[in-house]
């Protein structure tokens, strides 16, 4: 039977708002333990919500961009759960009218664009963070548990797509493109190595042409694009293989273990949990005119679908511009000072969603760690356009360059890479070599074209393979005809 | 010393006939000879007071003056935090709790430069209608120590009554200020939902807590909430807009006024008395010149299981913060869940786990629809029969409470019984709207009868016009016979 995967996921984005989403307290990540804290975030007997204003524009800027229905009015709700690091035992989230519902987000994806459904995007506030001492750092086995609550009540926002998502790499390519999103408003640092940004995914598999959901597995703690990617297909193998053999899937939450590569059941009663939400009546209900709505629709930044358009409109495949913009972080904003300096965009987005993308992967590095620059770009792609130099040595150059050895003419040189293009200077190094074979130029012009190839090798190894191969062939060509 | 009201006092402290250090001493004199037999307070604060009066003083002499409340000995409930001085609520779970931070309406009485007395008992976390629920014992009425003073604000309405404060801030969850203040024989009053701010008062069920003052006038009423109320960027649900004028019209009396006796409210349950007080002070009002019309709220009769629902479900969240994990008692055990667990039944007396029982059951998948949302849907009917009645009157009026101060001990093994104390005060809370208990008489064995005025939202010039027209009209003049003694 052909098994057909379903996968909604859930992203917790924290927003880098100056203060945390219901009190005056820093957001800031670096702070010592227990600095940034006050009596509302640390739910000090009788201490109040008030909801951050900030926020609450950027939740609207984040739903915008995601096609969503925006609410005139939601609600926050109390999500009710006792948990150490949750201080008023209770979450302020959002529960049956979020501020944002109903939208989509178009994922490229090998060429092809998908669109992810948005069932909704709400606002609720982060919890502090447990650190479990001795017992190997595990809940169950450590000595003593410490709380840090700096990160209680920093603005999160939850985007939770439809069961939309039919493979692992789509689900890759969702969670990228959404970050791209996310990135682009300037809304949140989106780090997923951080935990700035996070996600959960549902899975089930269902017989391919059924429209019933089976029963869904919730995978937590995917801590990259590439995790997120394993552990789905790790786990729609271990639902086929269930269900192949004849086994139901427990509807569960389970663990995805990085260095193990598999996902594990969690013991907590998770399940069975019933949050009690009802309407926060600390809060009265989040207001958005249509007034307020369209002045912030109209500072929306330019969108990575309408970025991907225009760089298409430069000459680019959609493969480049769709690297460009959702890649390596840090490459369209060189791609665009480059191309505003004046090189031509094409050579520019080749070699940046290239060689440079290459290296970066290679290297765990990010673009804003090297020393390349835009000029540097535009510098490179010149000396090539000149015949300065061969593609081969470009790659060279441009490695030297993102190593912090200088600009590309001064790797070049260094490297002595630069190619002679100088018909003058080739003539007499070809001259000379004719002079060395009279019998093979004579071959030639009789017609037997075999010797040629070795007259270039001649030329290409006098000038120590620096000679531009297309000028040399022409001089001999040239030679032969005469 | 024992000056009759904040009015008084504030014009003596002016003229310089007293100090705020003799008011402050004569305050604390009446607790030592008082607490006792009564145990209002949970603690008192002397040295603190006496610091506060003398700062008073030292403002007068030097011509500074901030307010009514400058030099004024004000006793708080426990609910309200008071940085520097312990908080508990009543509860073992707060025990020795010394919040760091001020509330906003104690904030905004020591920006007058009020004296604080100390902290008032009331039952645990404001639940119960005879301050009989404390973890510390209960209060007693002055008016006959084997009674009780009501509740939940019984220790500041006790403070009052007996002089061991001039003034006292309670907080109305569902006839808290108003109904101790009724069988105390002080006026008490509930504001318009959002007219005081909540920061720093010990949340019972959020959407109907409302901080207001007891007083021994309705004059020092209007002082009290004009220092109290406006709005405050801690709490969202504050009011934005500008505090009305309280004073508007407010000794013109009741002449051309249309008051609405609540049908709903007499009858089976009442005591004789105070119905007949009650009827009485109705036909002072009319022969003052009111018109006087019966007026209905159909919805009352489930008003009570609505609020019997809705408060619970709102205090199963608030108070799930007592957790042992960063304040207060902590019963140690090998996991965090068990700590919580233990510190939790060991820290709540019965009726907080029976209300946090009640309401986590309101708000259960499955039930949530039938209790909760149901309830709320009453809320609404409420509001609207309120609304309708509103048409008709210009205040409604009521006995505060159907009967006068029960015997100690004679209701807390029948929850149901106790909650029907507060069958004539819940319906402002669900509304939102403002109310006043004003003392009117003494039944046949001597025990204060209040009457309650409502008003619509925002109403409050009307209902103190109302209350001040009743206070004339009866001149209640009566003291506890014991002051006579601990004086």
């Amino acid at each position: 039977m052909n098994w057909e995967p379903v996968i909604g996921i859930e992203v917790h984005v924290e927003l880098k708002t100056a203060s945390k989403m219901f009190c005056g307290c820093r957001v800031d990540f670096g702070s010592e333990p227990n600095t940034n804290v006050c009596p509302v975030c640390l739910a000090l007997p009788g201490a109040l919500p008030v909801p951050n204003e900030q926020a609450i524009e950027w939740i609207v800027q984040i739903g915008l961009a995601l096609n969503c229905t925006i609410s005139p009015q939601s609600l926050f709700h109390r999500k009710n759960y006792f948990y150490a690091d949750l201080p008023k035992n209770y979450q302020i989230s959002q529960f049956d009218i979020p501020v944002c519902s109903g939208g989509f987000l178009d994922v490229v994806l090998d060429g092809e664009t998908v669109r992810v459904a948005i069932n909704r995007v709400h606002q609720e506030e982060d919890t502090g963070k447990s650190i479990h001492v001795g017992g190997g750092g595990r809940i169950h086995s450590a000595e003593a548990t410490l709380l840090d609550f700096n990160r209680a009540g920093v603005p999160l926002v939850e985007v939770v797509t439809e069961p939309d998502i039919h493979s692992p790499a789509q689900a890759r390519a969702y969670a990228q493109q959404l970050r791209s999103v996310i990135e682009t408003l300037g809304v949140s640092d989106a780090k997923l190595e951080e935990g700035s940004m996070r996600f959960d995914a549902n899975v089930s598999i269902r017989p391919q042409g059924d429209q019933e959901l089976g029963a869904k597995v919730e995978v937590k703690n995917m801590n990259s694009f590439r995790s997120l990617e394993r552990a789905l297909a790790y786990e729609i193998v271990r639902q086929t293989e269930l269900r192949e053999d004849g086994q139901r899937i427990p509807q569960e939450t389970r663990h995805w273990d990085e260095e193990a590569g598999i996902t594990q059941g969690m013991r907590s009663k998770e399940g069975s949990s019933d949050y009690r939400y009802f309407p926060e009546p600390d809060l009265v209900p989040i207001v958005v005119s249509d007034e307020q709505r369209e002045r912030i629709r109209s500072t929306l930044p330019e969108l990575p679908h309408e970025r991907r358009a225009r760089y298409v409109d430069f000459g680019l495949d959609s493969h480049a511009a769709w690297v460009l913009v959702s890649g390596e972080d840090g490459l369209a904003g060189l791609f665009e000072d480059a191309v505003g300096l004046g090189a031509d965009p094409k050579q520019v987005a080749k070699w940046l969603t290239g060689e440079t993308t290459a290296y970066l992967r290679r290297e765990d590095a990010t673009i804003e760690s090297r020393a390349l620059t835009a000029a540097h770009l535009v510098e490179m792609t010149g000396m090539l356009a000149a015949g300065k130099l061969s593609a081969s040595a470009a790659k060279e150059v441009l490695t030297g360059v993102l190593d912090g050895e200088g600009s590309p003419g001064e790797v070049a040189t260094a490297r002595d890479l630069i190619q002679m293009s100088d018909g003058a200077a080739i003539e007499v190094e070809v001259d000379a070599v004719l002079d060395s074979n009279p019998d093979a130029l004579e071959k030639i012009r009789s017609g037997d074209m075999k010797p040629f190839g070795f007259l270039v090798g001649q030329v290409m190894r006098a000038t120590s393979g620096k000679a531009d191969p297309k000028v040399v062939n022409e001089i001999l060509r040239n030679r032969a005809s005469q | 010393m024992s000056y009759h009201s904040l009015s008084d006092a504030s014009a003596a402290l002016r003229d310089g006939s007293v100090t705020s250090r003799e008011l402050t001493d004569a305050a604390l004199d009446r607790a030592s000879k008082t607490e006792a037999e009564l145990h209002a307070y949970l603690t008192l604060d002397h040295d603190g007071a006496r610091q506060s009066a003398d700062a008073a003083d030292a403002a007068f002499a030097a011509g500074r003056d901030s307010g009514p409340f400058q030099g004024i000995p004000v006793a708080i409930k426990d609910n309200l935090v008071t940085r520097g001085i312990e908080t508990t609520a009543a509860s073992q779970i707060l025990a020795g709790y010394i919040p760091p931070y001020d509330g906003t309406a104690v904030a905004r009485l020591k920006a007058q430069g009020a004296v604080i007395t100390g902290k008032t008992n009331l039952d645990e976390f404001a639940m119960g209608s005879s301050t009989e629920n404390s973890a510390f014992g209960p209060t007693r009425n002055p008016w006959n120590t084997n009674r009780v003073p009501g509740g939940s604000s019984g220790g500041s309405a006790v403070a009052v009554a007996a002089g061991s404060a001039l003034v006292g801030l309670g907080s109305d969850t569902g006839g808290s200020i108003r109904q101790p203040a009724a069988l105390c024989g002080v006026v008490g009053m509930k504001p318009t939902y959002g007219l005081v701010s909540r920061y720093g008062l010990i949340a019972f069920a959020s959407s109907l807590d409302q901080i207001g003052p007891i007083t021994r006038t309705v004059e020092d009423s209007v002082a009290a909430l004009e220092t109290l109320a406006g709005h405050d960027p801690l709490d969202a649900t504050s009011y934005r807009g500008d505090v009305p004028d309280f004073r508007v019209g407010f000794d013109d009396g009741v002449a051309g006024l249309t008051i609405g006796v609540v049908r709903q409210l007499s009858g089976e349950g009442f005591e004789a008395g105070v119905e007949a007080a009650f009827r009485r002070t109705v036909d002072l009002l009319s022969e003052a010149g009111a018109r006087v019309v019966e007026v209905s709220l159909p919805s009352l009769d489930v008003s009570l299981s609505a609020y019997y629902l809705i408060a619970p479900a709102e205090c199963s969240a608030n108070l799930a913060r007592f957790d042992g994990v960063r304040y207060g008692l902590r019963h140690d055990g090998p996991t965090v869940e068990e700590m919580m667990t233990a510190t939790r039944a060991d820290g709540f007396g019965p009726e907080v786990i029976r209300r946090i029982l009640l309401g986590t059951y309101a708000l259960s998948a499955g039930y949530y629809d039938a209790f909760y949302g149901q309830a709320q849907k009453v809320r609404t009917k409420v509001i609207q029969d309120f609304e309708a009645a509103y048409e008709q009157a210009d205040v409604l009026v009521s006995p505060t409470a159907p009967t006068t101060a029960f015997e100690v001990g004679s209701k807390t093994q029948e929850p149901l019984s106790m909650y029907l104390s507060d069958i004539c005060t819940i319906p402002s809370n669900l509304a939102g709207d403002p109310a006043i208990s004003v003392p009117v008489g003494l039944d046949d064995a001597g025990l204060p009868i209040g009457f309650q005025v409502m008003a619509p939202a925002l109403g409050e010039a009307v209902m103190f016009r109302v209350a001040r027209a009743v206070e004339r009209a009866v001149a209640f003049e009566q003291r506890p016979p014991m002051l006579e003694v601990w004086s």
